[in-house]
């Protein structure tokens, strides 16, 4: 206990130096085919802070591929000023948000904000959040996140937040960013292998693999107040967790018992449970999202497929089919789609399955895709991919059309974990 | 505590080192007990330590026990004949050392899924050690886990890179728990 504390202690020290030479910076390499004309007029009030919350709902709608921004020069609006419809119908938008920043009773900030469909020259409704002057950004995302879910029904990710591990100058960071990778802040350094992050349910632990003693050991890592505790350290390698819906038990892999297999276990470390039994690899596992089943990568069958089982175990059934090596099974939150890593003629891309017609698509035409992450609201998908001999993440919408990439400017960026809906 | 020990430690390991058959070859003397070779008196060399406070005949260039790698054939993880007898010496040390532990660290090369090399270089590090049992090292001796594609010994991206890292490596610890791991 003490040895953890002191470790963290240093972790902490060093990752304030660390911060700011691992930035992401985002590069949209693709957008949808039909996007939603949409104005976000200059919000009023405090220049400053209005700057900053303006820049970050257009960016976020705009970086999500499906919203196209209209020129909003010259006009002065704000969530009370009466809205000239046909005049931004005129000027190409379907919809118009105007605000304003203030100060809130209690000194802070609050952003206040109004969204029109001007087809219909109706509100569509407001909001107003209060932050402090240094969560300007998370009010934006918020307001975006509202204006996203009311244009297009679905839920939108700009507030949620992704882990991923950067490998820069011998050491391995563990780094937690804001889902348009502003604001990345270091959750642990090693100059070992931090591998196979993944977010707790409710967004406030991340299990993940670190071989600080020597071989693999899976540990959960409080995010507010670094502490962290062993989940799995047995004899052997122990690796790939994964929450169960509930946030109650990880399935783990481990190779205690003479082969890689999945065992479940408590998530303070207790009730272990084998799942599998089989005289091959089985690893990767990952829950359904209605918990009742487990999807997982297996070389039973003489090479690496896709398989499922039930959550306490039983007889598995093979999933995936086409090609000789089909691992990294992912399914989609919305429980649909099951993301995968396909290899195609030696190149390691990014495939799709429908579940319920078995269809599958691959989604990228990159040639080193490793770790899929969906985003909560299931539409994106977060992968770690090779381009120009360095290691990026890049976001593709589980159709393909849509592709961001994120880069760190010097260090190999991998092993990304898209987080949950904000909560 | 560990004052006390080492001392008593220290002479355990010298005497196990002098109990086997050292090779001539084995590395410098680093302390002559007989203090000289009058007539008549065989020299006994002490193997004396490393850094890691590891008998010197597991770290020497010299000693066939230095060499702690194994390599595999892609996609393979089955011993071949070539390294046999590098792994009987091993075997060897083990079973004359039983206060001894090795770890077992299986390697990769870099392609495919991360964990599913995970579990790769887990079975390569386990080939290793169910030969080393085989040949009389204990089951507690031994633990064998896996690096994956995570540590590459060569960081290049093409065939003889990755050769040379589908491998398996070999790190010892002395009775007193100091070593390489």
């Amino acid at each position: 206990m003490h040895k953890i504390s002191r470790r963290l202690f240093l972790v902490f020290a060093l990752a304030a130096s660390a911060l700011a030479q691992a930035q992401l910076s985002i590069e949209i390499t693709g957008a949808g085919a039909s996007r939603i004309p949409v104005a976000i007029a200059d919000f009023l009030g405090d220049a400053t802070a209005s700057r900053i919350v303006t820049a970050t709902v257009r960016s976020d709608l705009e970086r999500s591929g499906l919203f196209k921004l209209v020129d909003t020069t010259g006009a002065a609006l704000d969530e009370n000023t009466s809205i000239n419809h046909a005049d931004w119908r005129g000027k190409g938008a379907d919809a118009l948000a105007a605000g304003s920043i203030g100060r809130s009773p209690d000194g802070r900030m609050e952003a206040r904000f109004r969204l029109y469909d001007t087809q219909k020259a109706v509100s569509l409704g407001g909001a107003a959040y209060v932050t402090s002057n240094e969560m300007l950004r998370a009010a934006g995302h918020r307001i975006a996140d509202y204006i996203y879910e009311k244009l297009t029904g679905e839920k939108g990710v700009f507030s949620t937040r992704i882990a991923y591990v950067v490998k820069a100058r011998g050491q391995f960071l563990l780094q937690i960013a804001d889902a348009d990778g502003q604001g990345a802040a270091t959750a642990l350094t090693s100059t070992e292998p931090i591998i196979s992050p993944v977010w707790s349910p409710d967004g406030s632990k991340l299990a993940y693999v670190s071989f600080e003693k020597k071989k693999p050991v899976i540990y959960v890592h409080s995010i507010a107040s670094g502490q962290r505790h062993i989940v799995a350290n047995f004899k052997g390698s122990n690796s790939a967790p994964a929450w169960s819906p509930d946030g109650r038990r990880l399935a783990v892999v481990l190779s205690k018992d003479g082969n890689s297999q999945i065992y479940a276990v408590n998530a303070d470390g207790s009730g272990l449970q084998r799942l599998t039994q089989s005289a091959g690899i089985d690893t990767e596992p990952r829950y359904a999202p209605d918990g009742s089943s487990i999807f997982f990568t297996s070389d039973r069958g003489g090479s690496p497929q896709i398989y499922q089982v039930a959550a306490n175990g039983g007889e598995a059934r093979r999933v995936s089919f086409e090609g000789s090596y089909n691992v990294s099974p992912r399914p989609s939150p919305d429980g649909k789609m099951l993301a995968f890593i396909t290899r195609r003629e030696g190149r390691f891309q990014l495939a799709a399955m429908d579940l319920a017609t078995r269809q599958v698509q691959v989604l990228t035409d990159s040639h080193k895709d490793e770790s899929p992450s969906f985003a909560p609201n299931s539409r994106m998908i977060l992968i770690a991919t090779e381009v120009g001999g360095r290691g990026v993440l890049s976001a593709v919408s589980s159709d393909g059309r849509i592709k961001q990439r994120l880069s760190v400017a010097a260090g190999d960026v991998r092993e990304p974990a898209w987080g949950p809906f904000y909560q | 505590m560990n004052k006390l020990l080492i001392p008593a430690l220290l002479s355990a390991l010298i005497l196990g080192c002098s109990s086997t058959p050292v090779p001539d070859e084995n590395g410098a003397p680093v302390e002559s007990r007989t203090g000289g070779s009058g007539s008549g008196v065989a020299p006994v060399v002490a193997g004396g330590v490393d850094a890691n406070g590891l008998p010197r005949e597991l770290t020497d260039p010299k000693s066939k026990l230095a060499q702690r790698s194994i390599y595999f054939d892609l996609d393979k993880y089955d011993v071949k004949d070539e390294y046999k007898d590098l792994v009987a010496a091993h075997a060897k040390y083990l079973v004359d050392h039983r206060g001894f532990k090795v770890l077992l660290q299986g390697n990769t090369d870099e392609r495919g899924s991360r964990e599913y090399n995970l579990s790769l270089g887990q079975k390569r590090a386990d080939a290793v050690k169910r030969s080393l049992v085989l040949l009389g090292a204990k089951e507690d001796q031994v633990e064998s886990v896996s690096l994956g594609e995570e540590k590459p010994k060569n960081a290049g991206h093409d065939e003889s890179a990755w050769a040379e890292n589908r491998r398996a490596d070999i790190l010892y610890k002395g009775a007193d728990g100091r070593g390489e791991f």
